[in-house]
């Protein structure tokens, strides 16, 4: 513990989160705030999905599912049952979390392109069982009142308070990045991306490390769909279950550098800046996403490792202070 | 005294093909014990029953006195029993150490990363490799892919280790070295079990030999016995007469 207080990368992320939550406080820039709150949400998707793409090497196409299914947890605990912000994003990550687990006990035989198909397959299957579930509205949504601010001290108040909270996530998921990656935990898994049938030889638990680490991606970006859906006090099935936004995250995940800590971070905030500049492009709507597709194609063809990947092979000096 | 592995009645049918059938053997503590055959004798498959890679269709595997048939290859290398592969396995983009410690921290006495790492440089300098820890180990030569299987497995701290093939590709020079290590590794007190096909080799080291040929066990023994039994020579060289004149020879 006192030998991880001397290296750089954890006083990196606490200066980056700090710098989320001191940089809007500085005259109470509500717009920056908004831009800040969107790359807070790429950085822990990217982050989270780095955990199932970078380390144990399975394309999650359908990570959005964790997202869309934390924030309909969530508004419905707030809208029909009252329950206070925090608690109800706690309760989402964690039943989430539990959910993925059994997903994962089923999907997670499938290797390659057969697990990515799945994963797709995952997101749709629960975008329409939501669809046709009543008590979430069906396919109409749920709406939260204004009187769902009331707790947090009316909407100006609330608005900051989800802000910092979703800078915490965000804190939170490169901790825990950085926690695996440097446990034994994150080795296994690294041996699992690499070769699945040598790690199992080599005496990895490999199902249960799959299945912890898929459950284990699901916590935060179901917190992180709490908060942002309570945010926009509406969800529906549409917005809940985007597949544009799960491309999105593979996108920041592989422009950063799939593998590396701060990588996909840093491909986030990056995609997320190309992407706010593109939606007020007048000429095309959703021009980013043709933007987003030609990238990939451009890093999966010529630079496999991504941005950090790169930067890493230059200065290999840069692995061991960063990573 | 119960011996360290012991198969017993092992078979393993592929659609048409049985691949193994009815294989029963024993190793005891600090025994090399080579499994020779032709090629497709069933000598891998029967590898992967042994450590858990396939389940068996029946028969038992039992190390130390406990049935592990059908465990996970994980939960078998708990129990004291690596193997290396035929065709090597590195984890290409990690380091050698990297490599090492996996099979250090994940092996018998389950290391914390830090003990793992004291092992899987101990184990790597033993087999020659500490001027190439840094290295990706996809980036290793063949003779060094073939010496990092082997500190792999090593590393786990194994009592049984299965060596599949590790001499093959391998130039003279490096079988010898090859050679004495495995020596070294046994004196250490590891029971082998080793397929081979450089018969000089594999004579040479086992206390005994187990002979497949199409899944079935057709001779054991010591080198000198195996290696004058007819049925042996037949199955290598597909002719009984021939065989027949070459054992008169002798």
């Amino acid at each position: 513990m006192i030998r991880a207080l001397r290296r750089p990368t954890l006083w990196l992320i606490v200066a980056v989160t700090l710098a989320f939550v001191l940089l809007p406080l500085r005259g109470n820039d509500v717009a920056l705030r908004e831009g800040l709150l969107l790359a807070a949400v790429y950085v822990i998707l990217a982050t989270n999905l780095n955990l199932m793409i970078g380390y144990a090497g399975y394309v999650n196409f359908g990570n959005v599912v964790f997202f869309g299914l934390g924030g309909y947890t969530c508004v419905w605990l707030v809208n029909s049952h009252a329950w206070p912000l925090v608690a109800a994003a706690l309760l989402a990550g964690a039943l989430v979390s539990l959910v993925a687990f059994l997903f994962g006990l089923g999907i997670l035989k499938l290797r390659g392109a057969y697990f990515a198909l799945a994963t797709i397959g995952v997101n749709e299957g629960v975008k329409a069982f939501v669809a046709n579930f009543a008590p979430w509205g069906g396919s109409a949504g749920i709406y939260l009142s204004i009187e769902a601010y009331q707790p947090l001290g009316g909407p100006a108040r609330g608005l900051w308070i989800i802000y910092f909270l979703m800078v915490l996530v965000m804190g939170l998921s490169l901790l825990a990045s950085y926690g695996i990656k440097n446990a034994k935990f994150g080795l296994g898994l690294r041996a699992i991306g690499q070769n699945e049938d040598a790690a199992m030889v080599l005496g990895v638990p490999t199902r249960r490390y799959k299945a912890l680490i898929y459950s284990a991606s699901a916590f935060l970006p179901a917190v992180a769909g709490a908060l942002f859906f309570f945010k926009s006090a509406f969800i529906a099935p549409d917005d809940a279950f985007d597949l544009a936004l799960s491309t999105e995250a593979i996108v920041a995940v592989m422009l950063g550098g799939q593998g590396t800590l701060v990588g996909p971070a840093v491909g986030a905030v990056f995609y997320e800046e190309l992407r706010s500049t593109l939606l007020t492009a007048q000429a095309f709507s959703h021009f980013q996403l043709v933007i987003a597709g030609a990238l990939l194609l451009l890093i999966v063809q010529f630079v496999p490792g991504g941005l950090m990947g790169w930067i890493y092979r230059r200065w290999p000096r840069m692995r061991r202070i960063l990573e | 005294m119960t011996a360290l592995l012991e198969v017993q009645g092992l078979g393993k049918r592929f659609g048409g093909l049985q691949a193994i059938a009815d294989l029963t053997l024993s190793i005891a503590e600090r025994e090399i014990v080579g499994l020779i055959g032709p090629n497709g004798a069933g000598k891998s498959t029967a590898f992967d029953l042994i450590n858990g890679v396939r389940a068996p269709d029946r028969g038992r595997v039992m190390l130390r006195g406990e049935d592990i048939t059908g465990m996970a290859p994980y939960a078998v290398v708990r129990r004291g029993m690596a193997r290396t592969h035929q065709i090597v396995q590195p984890l290409a983009t990690m380091s050698v150490l990297e490599n090492c410690i996996v099979g250090a921290c994940f092996g018998r006495d389950d290391l914390s990363l830090r003990h793992a790492e004291d092992v899987a440089r101990e184990v790597a300098g033993f087999l020659g490799l500490t001027e190439r820890l840094g290295e990706p180990a996809g980036q290793l030569t063949i003779a060094g892919k073939k010496r990092l299987e082997l500190a792999r497995a090593l590393c786990a701290r194994p009592s049984l280790l299965l060596l599949d093939e590790v001499l093959a590709g391998l130039n003279p020079t490096e079988v010898q070295r090859m050679i004495g290590v495995i020596r070294e590794i046994r004196d250490r007190g590891v029971a082998i079990l080793m397929i081979e096909h450089l018969m000089q080799a594999i004579m040479g080291l086992s206390d005994r030999i187990v002979v497949l040929s199409s899944g079935r066990m057709l001779a054991e023994g010591t080198p000198a016995k195996v290696a004058a039994n007819p049925a042996v020579i037949e199955a290598y060289l597909g002719d009984a007469s021939l065989a027949a004149k070459l054992h008169a020879r002798q």
